[in-house]
């Protein structure tokens, strides 16, 4: 692989009207994958996908189970280079990442001040302000080992923030989070987009949520079955033979549960300060 | 002989400053051990010592070179088959582990010029260390204590998560590779004071004792240190008066500060 400034070359390919494209860019363009593959033994993961993201843009990938979306994910970060294809970002991207729930060794003691800036250069008030923007301000000296779910994504959050990233890759954000827990984060998310102007990779089984939040989304299995904004997508046949029934009833849930609150159900409700105070 | 007659002699003055060297990295380096769950790799440096002393006899250089050669071969070659094998990495420790004990012991039999000690090489010989031996430990422990601080911040975002480090631009691939290089060359150079058998003891240990006091991972790294140079006296103590093997002590030792740090109370 050739690293050429921010510029990935990883296979060449000679569509010349493809390499005219990857030469000019648009300016509002952070991130671009072009007909990227990946196969591992004779399994074909990913088969050549095209994914674009720009600034102050959602993306959301969707697809089953063994769908690719998390590969394509690792693709974008720079974790996993694809066999054939190739991944541009804009010159100076600084990324966040929100990976799926962290395995920490109970051993290692480790406060949430301490977890947010292990790769970080920052001072104490940025430290503090992406934990008031986060939400959780109580917990900065609080042990990483004693967060529920909720805490935990936030905190992951707060961590990706502190990187002031134009680029923010998700992994499954509100992974194990009850219904009003799902629907804070993506209010965050939407704000973070908002109000910092970054473009958001998105990787989501909540589907009901991702059409709320998404500005566009891309429907894959191992290829891109189809794209486009939320309601365009809802009525893709491609769309509907992979979810078409999950959504109906996701969305019939969805309805329900946003039009009142659960006073019965608490286990996961500690992501709201008022909810949880901390000493 | 009283006590404080007997540590004014020199080779208890060695046998102390040889296994204070050894406290002051094994505490730092064995808490990443024991974040990494890495014991056992430990051990199977230790488990290729034989070999090691074989092989510098062999080529005509010091046990330790020997030694140190043969453990950075095995963690070099432990690379190489955990990115080719679909085998767990405990699987293919104990493939290597016991491979290279078996090629050590077959080697020794062909060497019969070499004359050897089993038993100090099992158990260790704190007390009959020697000034060649304190150089060793003293360069080796002082380098590896250095490079360890430089890699430190790397290397401890890391252990915490590879993939989001890696992500956020951290050079984790060198950082590990080097915390590696360090753990093989720190057994090679404790292997002969402490023992084949003993030398995971004192990553493991102290860094165990330390994890329930530590509110930070270099506190962890610091009461680990100081964990060890307790046991290292306690267990040199107990040997002089007691007339125990040194090493073994020291590890007993170590052994009884850990059940202590999980009675007293800790306030959290």
């Amino acid at each position: 692989m050739k690293h050429n400034g921010e510029y990935y070359i990883i296979a060449s390919y000679l569509s010349i009207p493809r390499l005219i494209m990857s030469a000019s860019p648009s300016p509002e363009t952070l991130l671009r994958i072009s007909a990227a593959s990946f196969r591992r033994q004779r399994l074909t993961i990913l088969d050549a996908v095209d994914l674009t993201l720009r600034r102050e843009e959602i993306v959301t990938l969707i697809g089953p189970n063994g769908a690719g979306k998390s590969t394509l994910l690792k693709i974008a970060l720079g974790l996993l280079a694809p066999d054939t294809g190739e991944v541009w970002r804009a010159p100076g991207v600084r990324i966040g990442y929100v990976p799926q729930k962290l395995d920490i060794n109970q051993a290692l003691p480790l406060t949430v001040r301490r977890f947010i800036t292990l790769s970080a250069a920052t001072s104490t008030s940025e430290v503090e302000n992406v934990l008031t923007d986060t939400g959780i301000p109580f917990l900065i000296d609080a042990s990483v080992h004693t967060l529920s779910g909720g805490e935990w994504q936030r905190v992951l959050l707060a961590r990706a923030l502190l990187h002031k990233p134009t680029l923010l890759f998700l992994d499954e954000p509100a992974q194990g989070l009850d219904i009003s827990g799902q629907d804070a984060i993506y209010a965050l998310i939407r704000r973070i987009r908002d109000t910092t102007g970054c473009g958001i990779l998105l990787v989501s089984h909540d589907l009901h949520l991702v059409m709320a939040s998404s500005n566009r989304v891309l429907c894959m299995n191992r290829h891109i079955c189809c794209s486009g904004r939320p309601e365009e997508i809802r009525h893709d046949p491609a769309y509907q033979s992979l979810f078409g029934g999950v959504n109906v009833q996701h969305l019939a849930l969805y309805q329900h549960h946003h039009d009142h609150e659960h006073p019965l159900c608490d286990h996961e409700h500690h992501h709201h300060p008022s909810q949880s105070p901390r000493p | 002989m009283s006590l404080i007659e007997t540590l004014q002699t020199p080779f208890v003055w060695r046998a102390l400053l040889g296994g204070l060297a050894i406290a002051l990295i094994t505490g730092p380096l064995g808490v990443f051990i024991v974040w990494r769950r890495m014991a056992y790799f430990g051990d199977t440096l230790a488990h290729s010592g034989l070999l090691g002393v074989c092989l510098g006899f062999l080529l005509g250089l010091s046990p330790t070179t020997g030694v140190l050669i043969v453990c950075l071969t095995l963690a070099a070659l432990l690379a190489f088959l955990q990115a080719r094998e679909r085998l767990a990495a405990d699987t293919l420790l104990g493939l290597l582990a016991h491979t290279a004990l078996a090629l050590g012991l077959v080697a020794l039999t062909f060497l019969e010029t070499l004359r050897f000690d089993l038993t100090a090489f099992l158990f260790g010989d704190l007390l009959a260390i020697d000034n060649l031996d304190l150089l060793w430990v003293w360069g080796g422990g002082s380098i590896a204590l250095i490079v360890l601080i430089a890699i430190w911040k790397p290397l401890l975002a890391a252990t915490v998560d590879e993939a989001l480090a890696r992500a956020e631009g951290v050079p984790t691939g060198r950082a590990q590779a080097m915390f590696t290089l360090l753990v093989a060359m720190v057994i090679a150079c404790a292997i002969k004071i402490v023992g084949v058998l003993l030398i995971t003891a004192l990553l493991i240990i102290p860094a165990a004792t330390a994890q329930r006091l530590a509110r930070s991972p270099e506190q962890m790294a610091v009461f680990a240190s100081a964990t060890g140079i307790v046991a290292l006296f306690g267990g040199i103590a107990a040997s002089l008066t007691l007339d125990t093997p040194a090493a073994a002590s020291v590890v007993t030792c170590a052994t009884l500060l850990f059940a202590l740090s999980r009675i007293i109370p800790v306030r959290h």
